[in-house]
């Protein structure tokens, strides 16, 4: 059966791709399908891009135990498969005596969680090490594990490893229906059937549909929106550490952060939405701003360079959903935060439960785990001159804001996910992320799009299938 | 070591190369980052530029290409598709004199070098805000996008971003490119400003959007964008006086295109790189008058300086700065320089070089009233001042108000038979069947042409297909639709 694989992983953001970057260092035929035309279409492309400490989660829950376990991991993983990743430490501030008690009871929770290193510091004590702190600041949890990462291409990273490695990626392919016959789930797709004995629902904010396709619904979707202000560079050094403010019954509040690419980012509220809404509103930005100066009252907002939004999976359930909800059927739902800093140790814990429900894993021989690629910003004076005089596309600059060069972007085309449009090219080398939002280097890439591949440019992408950049050319069927 | 490194090959730079060259320095450079000289006025396919400095109209290719000839003919170095990475300055041998200026630059001919230099003119331009910067609300589809990104892709590369557009901002640009979508077969259904006035010029609200029945709200502003993938509506909410949104003013469009023209910023993160002090505010670099920045030797004109209306403004500024880094090359860097104070401590003394005071510059003075048309009054499109005339019909057009004889024929005309310089591109079709390095040829019409005749000429350039690249001035089309004018190639 060609169709046949050991384990089918559903959706590809970074619990997919941690999922199969797990089972990929086994003996085991892996599929992966994923309704987008790209990886990391979802919550992983739009969230706080934080790896976090694990001080947050309750004492004893899943969250709690993969947080802390997928943060060490990430560490890991992100030097190994070349992945941006800053290990810049983060502050809980207060700013009232009640707030100062609470930092205390995330003190005792970190510590029983297993968190290493935290402290609680003074008012001052946290402004000497952050100087651009409010002064109404009474005191803050000081967290050194708490790190910054590229989210998307984490998930890039894991998933080109589990390509690498033999699993099959099905972009472009909506799981509509499930069945199990004889000892196989059926997983029929728009672009034909699936067949596997074990089934990983890593779909997001779609895990809950997934579910009822395969199981009696026993959880209640509950999607909470985030709003973003990323800014420009100028202000990327406003804070080293990442600052949060105490955690209320929302989540954990807007947070100001660098990112790892240098800018620094600012929120996200918390609002719940009808399924996967992104917009951003009026409201839900400037209550993000105005809390975030509450933290650091020097954040000059006007060097906002684009907002955003994502959508958290949250549901009913406080924790975590990860379980066998039906015969071979891993559920990995309800991830919300900290599910990015978890998502290794999800991947982990799904196959620690394959396991149990009767799959066979045996340790592949030549697991390859390794990547490299080229950011010629950060390469020295003498490698960019070595680089350019190998291989002369490297120096030719075609992103401007972020210095990202043609070779990069065709070495990307090249990777064992190529990117399929503006976007893409956007979360694998860089390009557009800058000041300019891509107006420079737009129509670059949508050149390349159309000499590399050969596309029609009414073919090129902005991001997702439909989001086409252009209607045609001039001159032409007006 | 080139006594001048010019950063940047549009209007600015060129002309700053040229009076360097004029002024005495031979050992010029120009670095430009795109394939070709010409900056941005390469995509701006619109007449209008030169009225000033060489008293015709021309477009922007034309105008370009009037530099480019002096920038050749004078035997200035020219560097292209290379980036300039890093300004720095390093300490002279012995600690004597200026401090060398290094200019890394990298490209795919040129490689990675560190070049050296005398003095560098900054002539980098400036970038579009965009969205992000004005946090407008709504979804992220595809079809939101800045008026001049739309502009390359129209005029230059010939890709159509969409049928149904909606602009938000009154800046030239976009009031540019509500004319140019027009006339390549889109429907512009609005032009929203936030503003109670018009952010461009007079003379484009009237040939831009007045020609083509474009509606300009001034006081309203996008307050949602709605599409998952494809924009697919705006709202458009009036603000009050406070621009804030008022509720229940609420308009819908349904578009596929929403083009923003929301200002234009310095772009100086390389002037940061070499300690150039940058106007917080503006994002321009500081200058004396003699366009010398915060940092000897290193001088700024054009749009990198502060954002200019007109590009002949513009080409004399940067001559300034030319002639200025010539002065300051040639002097040997040291005559200029005049003893300040000696320091009663140590004795020892600081010079300072004269140049000047540090320039304001203003930001232009909104000509709001100029859109309260009486009956019978016009605004005046021949030149950028946008006089207001008043034609006095009964009195065999009678035309007062105008500021020169030119806007007295205006004035009738525009009762009487009203006409255009009409500008656009023609396809030219690359060797062979690759139809990806098809691109666009800029043409206008040799004389002013009938409004009415407007669409009906569009319809001749589209059937027009170059199969090599023609010279500037070339007759494309003679006496067109017999409308008296010749439809020539507008760019070199």
């Amino acid at each position: 059966m060609e169709n046949k694989y050991d384990v089918l992983v559903i959706g590809c953001g970074v619990i997919g791709a941690a999922a199969a970057y797990e089972l990929s260092k086994y003996d085991l035929r892996v599929g992966i399908l994923e309704k987008g035309n790209d990886v990391s279409l979802g919550t992983t492309k739009a969230n706080s891009a934080i790896i976090h400490a694990g001080f947050d989660p309750e004492s004893g829950t899943l969250m709690a135990k993969l947080n802390v376990r997928g943060s060490e991991l990430a560490a890991e993983i992100c030097e190994k498969l070349d992945v941006p990743y800053r290990r810049n430490g983060a502050m809980v501030v207060a700013f009232s005596e009640d707030e100062v008690q609470t930092l205390k009871g995330l003190y005792t929770r970190g510590t029983v969680n297993g968190v290493k290193g935290l402290r609680v510091l003074t008012g001052e004590e946290a402004r000497e090490r952050e100087p651009g702190l409010s002064p109404e600041v009474k005191g803050a949890l000081y967290a050194p594990t708490s790190a910054i990462i590229s989210p998307w291409e984490y998930c890039l990273a894991l998933a080109e490893t589990a390509v690498i490695n033999g699993s099959d990626l099905m972009l472009n392919t909506e799981v509509t229906a499930m069945s199990r016959e004889d000892d196989l789930w059926k997983v029929t797709t728009n672009k034909g059937e699936y067949f596997a004995p074990y089934v990983v629902n890593a779909a997001g904010v779609d895990a809950i549909s997934v579910h009822e396709m395969a199981a009696p619904s026993n959880y209640v979707s509950k999607p909470r929106r985030g709003e973003y202000f990323l800014l420009d560079k100028s202000e990327g050094t406003r804070t080293d550490h990442t600052i949060f403010q105490c955690p209320n019954a929302d989540g954990k509040g807007v947070l100001v952060t660098p990112t790892v690419h240098g800018n620094l980012l600012v929120g996200p509220n918390s609002e719940n939405v009808d399924w996967d809404n992104t917009a951003n509103t009026t409201a839900g930005l400037n209550f993000v701003r105005e809390t975030a100066k509450r933290s650091i009252p020097g954040i000059l907002f006007n060097k906002s360079i684009r907002n955003f939004a994502g959508v958290r999976a949250t549901t009913d359930h406080k924790d975590f959903i990860i379980e066998e909800a039906a015969p071979g059927f891993i559920d990995c739902a309800g991830i919300c935060s900290p599910g990015l800093s978890a998502a290794p140790a999800i991947g982990e814990y799904a196959v620690e439960l394959l396991e149990k429900s009767g799959m066979k894993a045996e340790p592949k021989e030549n697991f390859i785990c390794e990547r490299k690629r080229i950011r010629f910003n950060e390469l020295t004076d003498e490698e960019k001159a070595e680089i350019v005089k190998e291989d002369p596309s490297y120096g030719r600059v075609i992103c401007r804001c972020e210095t990202v060069t043609e070779g990069e972007i065709l070495e990307c085309f090249r990777r064992p996910i190529p990117p399929v449009s503006i976007d893409g090219v956007k979360r694998r080398v860089g390009t557009g992320m800058g000041r300019c939002q891509g107006g420079f280097c737009g129509p670059r890439i949508s050149e390349l799009f159309v000499q590399e591949y050969g596309y029609d440019v009414t073919e090129v992408l902005q991001d997702r299938a439909g989001s086409e950049m252009f209607v045609g050319k001039t001159k032409e069927g007006r | 070591m080139y006594d001048v490194i010019v950063i940047g090959g549009g209007p600015a730079g060129m002309a700053a190369a040229c009076a360097a060259h004029d002024s005495g320095l031979r050992n010029i450079l120009i670095v430009e980052r795109d394939v070709e000289l010409g900056g941005i006025l390469n995509q701006c396919i619109h007449n209008g530029f030169g009225l000033g400095y060489f008293k015709e109209q021309l477009t922007g290719p034309e105008y370009a290409h009037r530099f480019i000839e002096r920038v050749h003919h004078k035997g200035i170095q020219v560097m292209l598709d290379t980036m300039v990475l890093d300004l720095s300055t390093e300490e002279a041998e012995g600690g004597k004199g200026p401090a060398k200026k290094i200019v890394t630059v990298v490209g795919k001919e040129t490689g990675f070098r560190k070049l050296e230099a005398k003095s560098v003119i900054l002539a980098m331009g400036c970038r579009e805000r965009t969205r992000g910067a004005i946090n407008t609300p709504g979804m992220r589809p595809a079809g939101v996008l800045t008026a001049g990104a739309a502009q390359r892709y129209v005029n230059v590369d010939g890709y159509m971003p969409g049928k149904k557009v909606v602009i938000l901002g009154s800046g030239d640009i976009g009031l540019i490119m509500a004319r140019r979508m027009t006339l390549e077969g889109a429907k512009v259904l609005a032009c929203v400003e936030v503003m109670p006035f018009c952010g461009g010029l007079a003379r484009n609200v009237v040939q831009c959007l007045d020609d083509f029945g474009i509606p300009l709200y001034l006081s309203h502003t996008v307050t949602d964008i709605k599409g998952r993938d494809r924009i697919e509506q705006v709202v458009v909410s009036k603000v009050d006086d406070k621009m804030r949104p008022i509720p229940g003013t609420e308009m819908y469009f349904d578009c596929d295109t929403l083009l923003l023209s929301v200002g234009l910023i310095p772009e100086n993160e390389l002037s940061l790189k070499a300690g150039i002090k940058v106007d917080s505010k503006s994002n321009g670099t500081v200058v004396h008058e003699n366009m010398e920045t915060t940092v000897e030797g290193f001088f700024a004109c054009g749009n990198v300086a502060h954002v200019h209306d007109l590009v002949d403004n513009v080409t004399r500024e940067a001559e300034k700065a030319g002639r200025s880094a010539a002065e300051y090359v040639l002097s040997n860097y040291y005559t200029l320089w005049v003893q300040n104070q000696i320091c009663s401590g140590c004795g020892t003394s600081t010079y300072y070089r004269k140049k000047g005071d540090i320039v304001k510059f203003l930001p232009p003075s909104p000509d709001g009233a100029a859109f309260k048309m009486g009956k019978n009054e016009v605004i005046c499109t021949v030149c950028p001042n946008g006089c207001h005339l008043k034609v006095h019909v009964e009195h065999d057009y009678k035309v007062t108000g105008n500021g020169c004889p030119k806007g007295k024929a205006y004035g009738k005309a525009e009762f009487t038979n009203p006409t255009r310089v009409i500008t656009s591109t023609v396809k030219l079709k690359a060797a062979g069947d690759n139809e990806a390095l098809d691109s666009r040829i800029p043409v206008k019409t040799s004389n002013p042409i009938p409004k009415t005749e407007i669409m009906n000429l569009m319809k001749v350039i589209d059937e027009i297909e170059l199969t090599e690249r023609p010279e500037i001035g070339q007759v494309l089309v003679r006496d067109v639709l017999g409308l008296d004018a010749n439809l020539i190639v507008a760019k070199g």
